[in-house]
């Protein structure tokens, strides 16, 4: 009896270690580049500049909140490196926020605590709609690099610039739905399409909903729409509705996890349609042990390693010399989100306001507002809501591997 | 001809659902616990498979040591953490349960970390799709159905028939009066996890190859669902638990085909409520009389 307890307080004690660790790590800063500044300068003006990573480093999507930090923070590691800006290193602050909108709201006032002066997030739409109210409370300059839903930054159906200290280095989810039904139509020679679509995640109906519009204004004739719910597995009864009416593409708007599940069962249920998605395909082959369900799919992405520009190359380079692997478009996309903003805050520097102000940081925003350069996703200027101007590279899944079919 | 392919959908997900909801049912029926932990045992036996697999073991072995490593497990669960609490209040068994669970899921993340593993469903059961007069079949449903019957008559077998079930049922009328009349209590309460841990070692398998993503939390959700199958058939009733999960595979795929699929979750559970509403021990279940 005596041993049993000894047991069982072990294994409390072991619960408690599991949840504290799942927990922890939240707060770790990053970087280890926060060198000396240099001598001469009074310490407080060269204070570093914080600037905070809001990303989910575990959990669901972790694949593209590590990608964006590690790419965001291969930028600013490079600005440190060649001596910062205005003599100041930049300061990184991480929070994970595990892909939960409650925990990015927690992250961001964590961020605020820590005294960031500006934000590089969130990654995923959802929980960054959840961060930018407050954020536009605090006239917090951020950029996210991927939350691609319209309601980020503006209202899409009254045409209203939302949130004007919030910027993207990532397309909007109606250019996306756009672009692909456009490409359907006019590259695959499609004449009817279904849809099948995430009903709990804004990025999946935003999609959806652009696609089908497009689609009916350019004649691709819809011809069966499925929901399912968020964190479903089984999609084996939509799609044998679907495989019923026989479309010529099949538009799958989600994550790669769930598009993974998607091209398998679709398989199962005989739909042989092409499967055509958004960005949040991007990384679907490494969930693929058997690539051969989604062999034939299109889908469209900030940036391609295909892309023979420098600013491409030049990246590519140094990522894989910093992490031995090949950079996906969240972390092209990180990479250019810290480059918009740290020459954001180089402008603001020059303003002769104190670091972190409230005149600052709206300095900070009007800079942002007025980038025209050439980035690693493509030369980008901001529309009037905050959004990339920029072209699409659609990526071509063939033979088990994703080739470049060209800017779109 | 859409209907059939349908059935054979909703039959597909209801095998899933009745074999997890078995375990379930077993073990509330013999010591009145929901095992919160069940679901994710079917997570461990799927990190098992794709481990094996993945060190080029063959499939067949690689399947004995996903049901295997289930039943270890649960059978280890049962003793260290279940068994010094039997005289305790039930509350306690149900947290213990709960906290079980979250210790499985986290130790999963640091271990294997939090991302889903693509899961090699091809190397135990081909993608293949027959087409019988029009309906479309894959290999993975017609296994998965066929497992699912053969598991659960075994069960039935192994309950109605042999010394041992006779003692589960026992067991689960009365402990005391079983014990009394020279069941080992003990023993018995051990072989139903290892029972219900060996479906749920087989649902693992049969569940990677339809959704071949295993991740830490992937127990969460059918282990809910399958928890729901066992209150809609009866908790605590085998016959029960496997006609529950049937239902409510099936409704679910009825929903979804009639073209509410965005409704399919909320139409289910209205219908589980409906019918406790209207039977609160589910279709299957025993009326159990308060004893004083």
């Amino acid at each position: 009896m005596k041993k049993q307890k000894k047991i069982t307080i072990a294994l409390a004690t072991l619960l408690c270690l599991a949840l504290l660790s799942a927990c922890g790590g939240g707060g770790s800063t990053g970087g280890g580049n926060n060198s000396t500044p240099p001598a001469g300068s009074t310490p407080e003006s060269n204070a570093p500049i914080k600037v905070g990573i809001l990303a989910p480093l575990t959990g669901d999507v972790a694949e593209y909140g590590i990608a964006v930090r590690n790419g965001a923070q291969l930028y600013i590691d490079q600005r440190n490196a060649a001596g910062g800006v205005n003599g100041k290193q930049i300061e990184v602050i991480q929070y994970d926020e595990e892909g939960l909108p409650t925990n990015a709201l927690t992250g961001y006032n964590y961020l605020v605590d820590q005294g960031v002066t500006a934000i590089i997030g969130d990654v995923t739409t959802n929980p960054t709609l959840a961060v930018v109210p407050e954020a536009f409370a605090d006239n917090m300059p951020m950029i996210t690099a991927s939350a691609t839903a319209a309601a980020v930054t503006f209202d899409d159906t009254t045409g209203e610039l939302l949130y004007p200290n919030m910027f993207r280095s990532c397309f909007i989810d109606p250019f996306q739905g756009e672009k692909m039904a456009d490409f359907a139509s006019a590259n695959l020679d499609a004449k009817t399409a279904a849809v099948i679509f995430n009903t709990g995640i804004d990025y999946s109906i935003g999609l959806k909903d652009a696609f089908v519009k497009k689609a009916g204004e350019i004649g691709l004739e819809i011809v069966s729409q499925e929901g399912y719910a968020d964190g479903a597995v089984d999609f084996q009864s939509q799609l044998t509705n679907i495989a019923a009416r026989k479309p010529d593409v099949l538009f799958t708007p989600d994550y790669y996890n769930t598009v993974a599940l998607i091209s398998q069962q679709a398989r199962n249920a005989g739909v042989t349609a092409a499967m055509l998605g958004g960005d949040g395909w991007a990384t679907v082959l490494d969930v693929m042990n058997n690539p051969a369900p989604i062999d034939g799919s299109y889908y469209c992405s900030g940036y391609s390693v295909e892309d023979a520009s420098p600013a491409v190359q030049d990246f590519l380079k140094a990522y894989m010399d910093e992490h031995g692997s090949i950079p996906n478009m969240f972390a092209a996309q990180g990479f250019d989100a810290a480059m918009v903003l740290v020459t954001a805050l180089e402008i603001a520097e020059t303003s002769g306001h104190a670091t972190g102000s409230d005149e600052y940081r709206s300095a900070v925003i009007d800079a942002m507002r007025a980038t025209d350069m050439e980035c690693v996703t493509g030369h980008i200027t901001y529309d009037a809501f905050n959004n990339p101007i920029k072209s699409a590279a659609i990526i071509h899944i063939t033979g088990g591997v994703e080739r470049f079919w060209g800017k779109y | 001809m859409l209907f059939f392919s349908q059935l054979v959908n909703g039959l597909q997900l209801g095998s899933i659902y009745a074999m997890i909801a078995l375990g379930y049912s077993m073990v509330y029926g013999i010591i009145m616990l929901l095992n919160f932990a069940h679901g994710d045992v079917l997570m461990a036996g799927g990190f098992i498979a794709l481990f094996s697999i993945n060190a080029g073991l063959s499939p067949v072995l690689a399947v004995s040591l996903a049901i295997g490593g289930c039943v270890c497990l649960s059978v280890l669960i049962e003793k260290v953490a279940y068994s010094p609490l039997r005289a305790a209040p039930r509350i306690s068994l149900l947290i213990t349960a709960i906290g079980v669970s979250l210790l499985l899921q986290n130790l999963a993340q640091l271990f294997f970390s939090a991302s889903a593993h693509s899961f090699p469903a091809n190397s135990i059961l081909p993608m293949k799709n027959y087409s019988i007069s029009g309906v479309n079949i894959s290999l993975t449903s017609i296994v998965t159905i066929l497992t699912a019957i053969v598991s659960m008559a075994a069960l039935t077998y192994l309950v109605q028939r042999t010394k041992i079930g006779k003692a589960m049922r026992a067991v689960s009328e009365d402990a005391e009066a079983a014990q009394l009349m020279g069941v080992n209590v003990n023993r018995v309460i051990s072989f139903t996890f290892a029972a219900g841990a060996a479906l749920a070692g087989v649902g693992s398998i049969l569940y990677c190859c339809r959704y071949p993503l295993v991740a830490p939390t992937m127990g969460a959700l059918p282990g809910l669902k399958a928890f729901v199958a066992a209150v809609f058939g009866g908790i605590g009733s085998i016959p029960g638990a496997m006609a529950g999960g049937f239902a409510i595979g099936l409704f679910e795929t009825l929903v979804t085909a009639l073209g509410f699929s965005t409704w399919a979750d909320g139409i289910v559970f209205g219908i589980l409520i409906l019918v406790l509403l209207v039977k609160p021990t589910g279709i299957m279940g025993r009326s159990m009389m308060e004893k004083v």
